[in-house]
Parts: structure tokens; sequence; C-alpha cells
């Protein structure tokens, strides 16, 4: 019999029943929830007259709706100006008390992004089933966790349940194989990937990402990467644990301790797939091909390297594809063939749980040190996933450097990323972003989103257009600007 | 999820194909933390004059004196009688929430859209499927007959007329059950309770560090 893949022991070790029909139900060991989908499902208990199943196995904290502005956030929730916002927030705020959910409030030093904040207390652990109202809930994978978004109506059944119901998917090996460029980094490697499988391609599929690239990636990276395995179509994207993965959970505040500690990491040690396990499908890149990543449409699938250009429609045989790439440069206000490098930008954003975690700001940070952002630049902003990677970043003088460089420094939450809050995007505004969706209109009615690293986003700022990072120590940006 | 109990309730005739779930509940309403409450702004643009905004008191707002739900022969309305292809459009649980809101126990049309009867089944919601021409009688007779009712019996899935005729209509065994049980997806997972406990103690078992309280015990 051939071996098991990461995802189907973390499958069997959750099965809970499997009905005749295919579906089956799975045990959920961690349930994160934020303001935006969860009111519907708490209200759903109420309305049934039904309790959460197990308390300790969920944690709250509100981000999509919070202002980013000291100013509004030393308010705490009065800051919020939206009264509709207001609301979701002061909802999450009241159903966790009335519920006996574990919440970090607006400010709560531990407040932040939820897939930022989940991994970051130890609260996403090897081994576990984790959920959360949110389709980008595939970031916990990084950690051998099977991790699903799910919907609201989903949400209220594993509150009340502690189950999903769930059918089994297909196994995807995505390995990339060799080392990285200096200056190329994890979410060039997951733009890469999508742009070879597609938007389409991880459909039906749970992403394996493996080979010795990945293995290099620190937690942060690997967070990157399984982050957009849901732009790549696949609802969860895992990474097989090993030392990297065991060094990042020591000593975090919901990491088991003493004997417990020693019992969990040698069970983590068997989720690898095994060796004679077989796949449905797999896909290889070579990292050493890998450039800088820049996308120049309206979905993660439409990117290229920072040497190339903008496609023409024109060259593309298939139909649809080309009324596609016709509507998407129309949309973005780009001409066939234009160089990437001469996209001007009007906004930089660098955050979200794609790219706002301590190390992101790192690597942003070594780019502004000492620079300028370009007069041409609206509004440059730097939002860190969590109140924790905010300290730490302080700590670090990274907040000096950004605010230096004329970068605003802000408030963690998803801030630019969906723009549900005050930071959005005017229309036709081109927009420098790390995070993970450059559809029409998401960071706000008519922007215009490219997705590229936070090192990338920080150069973009500087230059006023896109740069290839690594030229930048032979070639002083200031003069582009 | 409410059991559905036999309805013999008051119809209104709303006479119109291809009803789609924009039209049930408008986009703007959906920002709402809740599941309840969107009986007020149920087919918003056709009940009333002027464009509704969430958390407005609708009962200052301009009625369209028109519209079938609006005319007082109609008020207290439990069984919706419609035309075909009711519910398309997108996946909103919010129409089936809104027309339950709103009191409806029943909806009777020739076809109904996937998605839509899905939801509406998955929130208490009878759909009855009945040929074109039976519905064309239906609608002759509710516009003849001020206060004209239907018994809806879903256990021996018929509809009986104020005349004593019978009108046989078909539904999918399991969703019956779940309707008349007031099961939801919720309440049939719940069946498997034992299951569940039994699972949850094996795996507390093995992996205690999984569960915060004895994780760092
Ligand atoms: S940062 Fe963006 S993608 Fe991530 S959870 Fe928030 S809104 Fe969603």
């Amino acid at each position: 019999m051939a071996g098991q893949t990461l995802y189907d022991k973390l499958w069997s070790q959750h099965l809970v029943k499997e009905r005749d029909d295919g579906t089956a139900l799975i045990y959920i060991d961690r349930q994160l929830l934020h303001e935006v989908t969860s009111p519907q499902a708490f209200e759903g208990l109420r309305l049934a007259g039904r309790k959460p199943w197990r308390l300790d196995a969920n944690l709250a904290t509100p981000d999509h709706n919070v202002p980013t502005t000291v100013k509004e956030r030393a308010e705490g929730n009065a800051g919020i100006k939206d009264p509709v916002s207001l609301i979701q927030v002061q909802t999450l705020d009241d159903n966790c008390v009335e519920f006996g959910i574990e919440e970090f409030k607006i400010n709560d030093p531990r407040q932040g992004i939820v897939h930022v904040v989940g991994p970051e207390q130890g609260a996403t652990l090897p081994g576990m089933t984790v959920v959360c109202g949110d389709s980008h809930t595939a970031t916990h994978g990084a950690f051998a966790a099977l991790a699903h978004g799910i919907g609201t109506s989903e949400v209220e059944h594993v509150l009340a349940t502690q189950c999903l119901l769930a059918q089994k998917m297909k196994n995807m090996q995505v390995r990339v194989e060799g080392k990285l460029g200096v200056g190329v980094t994890a979410k060039d490697v997951v733009l890469a990937i999508i742009g070879k499988i597609g938007t389409a391609g991880g459909t039906g599929y749970a992403i394996e990402f493996a080979g010795s690239a990945i293995r290099d990636l620190s937690m942060e990276g690997r967070m990157t990467v399984c982050n957009m395995a849901i732009e790549a179509g696949a609802r969860v994207g895992l990474i097989a644990v090993d030392d990297t993965t065991i060094e990042y959970l020591a000593e975090r505040p919901f990491a088991p301790r003493g004997e417990q500690w020693q019992a969990a990491v040698a069970d983590w040690r068997n989720l690898v797939s095994d060796s004679d396990a077989e796949f449905d499908k797999v896909v290889t890149l070579d990292a050493a091909e890998i450039e800088p990543q820049v996308s120049w449409g309206t979905s993660p699938e439409m990117v290229t390297g920072i040497s190339g250009e903008v496609p023409d429609p024109a060259e593309q045989d298939d139909d649809t594809v080309k009324r596609g790439y016709t509507r998407a440069l129309e949309y973005m206000g780009l001409a066939p063939k234009q160089k990437i490098t001469d996209i001007k930008l009007d906004k930089v954003f660098i955050g979200s749980c794609t790219n706002s975690r301590i190390e992101d700001l790192r690597e942003a940070a070594k780019v502004a040190k000492g620079q300028k952002v370009a007069a041409s630049i609206e509004l440059a902003m730097v939002v860190p996933g969590s109140g924790l990677v905010k300290r730490q970043a302080e700590a670090e003088g990274l907040d000096k450097i950004f605010i230096e460089a004329g970068f605003e420094w802000r408030e963690p939450g998803c801030s630019m990323c969906l723009a549900m809050n005050a930071d959005k995007l005017g229309a036709g505004e081109h927009c420098a972003s790390t995070s993970n969706r450059n559809f029409e209109g998401r960071q706000g009615y008519g922007g215009r989103t490219h997705l590229v690293s936070p090192a990338m986003a920080a150069a973009a700022a500087i230059a006023g257009h896109f740069v290839d990072v690594r030229r930048l120590d032979a070639q002083p940006v200031t003069e582009e600007a | 999820m409410r059991k559905f109990e036999r309805t013999e309730g008051l119809v209104a005739p709303l006479d119109r194909a291809n009803v789609d779930t924009d039209l049930i509940i408008p986009k703007q309403f959906l920002k709402s933390i809740k599941r309840t409450g969107f009986g007020v702004n149920l087919f918003d643009e056709l009940r009333y004059l002027d464009e509704g905004q969430p958390g407005q008191d609708c009962s200052q707002r301009p009625l369209n004196p028109e519209f079938v739900l609006n005319q007082p022969r109609y008020q207290g309305a439990s069984v919706l009688l419609a035309r075909r292809n009711f519910g398309c459009g997108s996946s909103r649980e919010h129409a089936p929430w809104a027309l339950e809101d709103f009191g409806f126990r029943v909806v009777i049309a020739p076809s109904f859209a996937d998605i839509f009867y899905n939801n509406a089944f998955k929130n208490g919601l009878l759909l009855v499927t009945l040929p074109e021409d039976v519905i064309d009688r239906l609608f002759r007779e509710v516009e003849a007959n001020e206060g004209y009712r239907l018994d809806v019996d879903l256990e021996n899935q018929r509809v009986i007329t104020p005349s004593g005729e019978i009108l046989e209509f078909e539904v999918d065994a399991f969703r019956k059950h779940c309707l008349l049980e007031g099961l939801d997806d919720i309440g049939i997972t719940l069946q498997d309770e034992d299951a569940i406990r039994a699972f949850e103690a094996k795996h507390r078992q093995e992996r205690p560090w999984l569960f915060r309280d004895s994780a760092q015990a």
C-alpha cells in the first residue's frame, strides 16, 4: 500500500464519521473568529437556543473594520467612524462576552489580523484542524495544520457541533527546488506558482508545498506561501513540520508546556508526507528561475517578472484569455507591451495577512533605510499585522526607518487589503500592494492593485515606479525618483 | 430550525416571473449583522416608493399602493403564490431569511431556482412546485375571492383548496424529513452527538496538547 500524504494523515486524524453520500464529519480543533462573518452565526445559535460546543477551541479578534490611525485607535471602538463597521465590531465584543469566547479586543496589544494572531499566539499548532470564516485561513497550513476557510452557516455549525461537514480533496504537491536568488522572497515564489498553475489550478486539491526552496523559508515566508493557496484555487495549503516549525512555536502563549511539549513535538515529527505517498498531481518549479514578481492585471494569475512586460492581448490564441486580458488592461490603464518598470504608482500598501509579519517589515525597512518616498507617491503606508508585530518592529527601530523615509506607520488591521475601513484607493490610482487580491475594486472603487513583495513595494515607493530590488545596490534608487 | 407545521393560510399572489434574489432583498441590506429583521425590506424596491437604506425606520417610508403585499386584503398572508423561476440570481441566504421574517411559510410556484431552493429548505421555508396550469387557476381563484386560503399539508404532500380540491405535490424525502422535524444541518450533525463526544474523548487522550485546558497542565 502506498504511503500517506500529510493531508491524508491530517484528514484521518480528524475523521469523526463518513456518510454514504461521501460527505464526512471532521472534528475542528481551533476556530478563529472576526467581526464580519460571525454575527449571523452567533445570532443563529441564539435563535436556536444553542451554546458553543467547546469554548476553549475559539479565539476572536476584530480586524477587517478597525481604523489604523493612531488617533482613531486611541479612542477604542468609538474611533470607528462608519456606524455599520462600528456595529460589527461592537457585536463581536458583545457576542464574545455573551458566549464566553476569548477575544483580543481592538486595543489589546495582541489584537491583529486573525491569520497573523493565530500563529503568533501558538493558537495554531501542527496537527490541528483550523477554521475561520475567511478564505485566507489556508495560511495556517504552514504549520502542517489542516486549515479551511468557511462560510457563515459553517461558522455556526462549528460553534455548535465542533465539526465541519466536508468532502475529501485530492492531493497536489508543488515542489520548488533549488536556491532563491537574492531579493527573491516567499511572495515571489507563490505569485510565480499562481502564474504557472492559474487561479483555478488548485481547485479541488489540497496543495502541499515542498522542495528545498520551501524548506529554506522561515515560518513567516511559509505563511505567505500558504496564505495564497486560495488564489491558486485551493482551499488548503500545507507545509510539513521540521525544525523551523518547532522552533517557531516553542514558548508561544497557547503552545503546550513541559512534558506536553515533548510529547507534542514527538507527534509533530510525523506530520510529513511519507516518502512513498502518491499525489494526484505534482508541479515543479526551479527556484533559481523565479524573479521578483509584479501583477499587472485583475487576477492574481496575471503576473510576471520585474524584467517583463505587460502582455499583448492580440498575441493570445485563446479567445476567452484575449477578452480577459483586454478587459484587465483597460481597467488597469496599461498598454500592451508596456515595461513593468514603467508602471508609475500613486500609493503603496505594506500590510495584510500575506505580508505584515516582522520579517516582511524587516525586508521593507532594509530597502527604505536612508531613502525617501518619491514626491509623486501620494500615500505610502505600513500596517503591521498585529499589535505584537508592531511592538517588535518598534523595538528594532523599524518604525523610525519608515517614518524618516516618508511612510505612514499605522496600527494593526486588514486596512487597505480590502478597504472596509477608511484606507482606500481612489479611482484610477495604481498601488503597489503586498496583499493577495488584485480584483477590480478590491482596494477601493476603480483602484488598480499590483501585487508584490514587501521589498518590491518599498523600492517602488522610493522610485515612484516599479524597480528591480535586485539592482538596488548597484544603482541608487534616489536618482530614479 | 423551526418545525414546519401544517399551514392553513391566507394566500398573496405575486404575478411576475423570474423574481430574483435582488428583488427579494436588495444588496444594501446584506451589511446587516443579523439573520432576522429582513422582513421589512422584503421586496423593498417593489414595496416602497423611495430607495431603502439599511437601518431606516420603514414605517415612515411611502408605500407603493399598487404592490400586492400593501393591499389590505392580503395583510397577514403566509402563503405566497408565485410564477416561474422564483428566486433566481445570487446565492444570498438573506432571500429566504426575508421571506420567513415577513411571515411567509410556503411559496407555491411552477418552478424555483436551484440555490434558492436549497437555501429555503435550510431555513424552514417550504417550496411547493405545482404545474403551470394549476398555478394559473390558483391565481384566478385568489384574485376573485377575498380571504382566499390554502391548507398546506406537508406530511401528506398535498394542498387543499377552499372547495376541498386536493392538489398533490412532490418533495424529496430527506428535505421533507428535515422540515417536519425542524432539523437544520446543525440539528442533523447533532444526531451524531455521541459519535462526536466519543471522538473528542479519544482525540483528547491521544493529543491532549490540542486542548488548551490540558496543554499547559
Ligand atoms: S488582510 Fe485582507 S485577505 Fe487577509 S484577512 Fe484581512 S481582508 Fe482578508
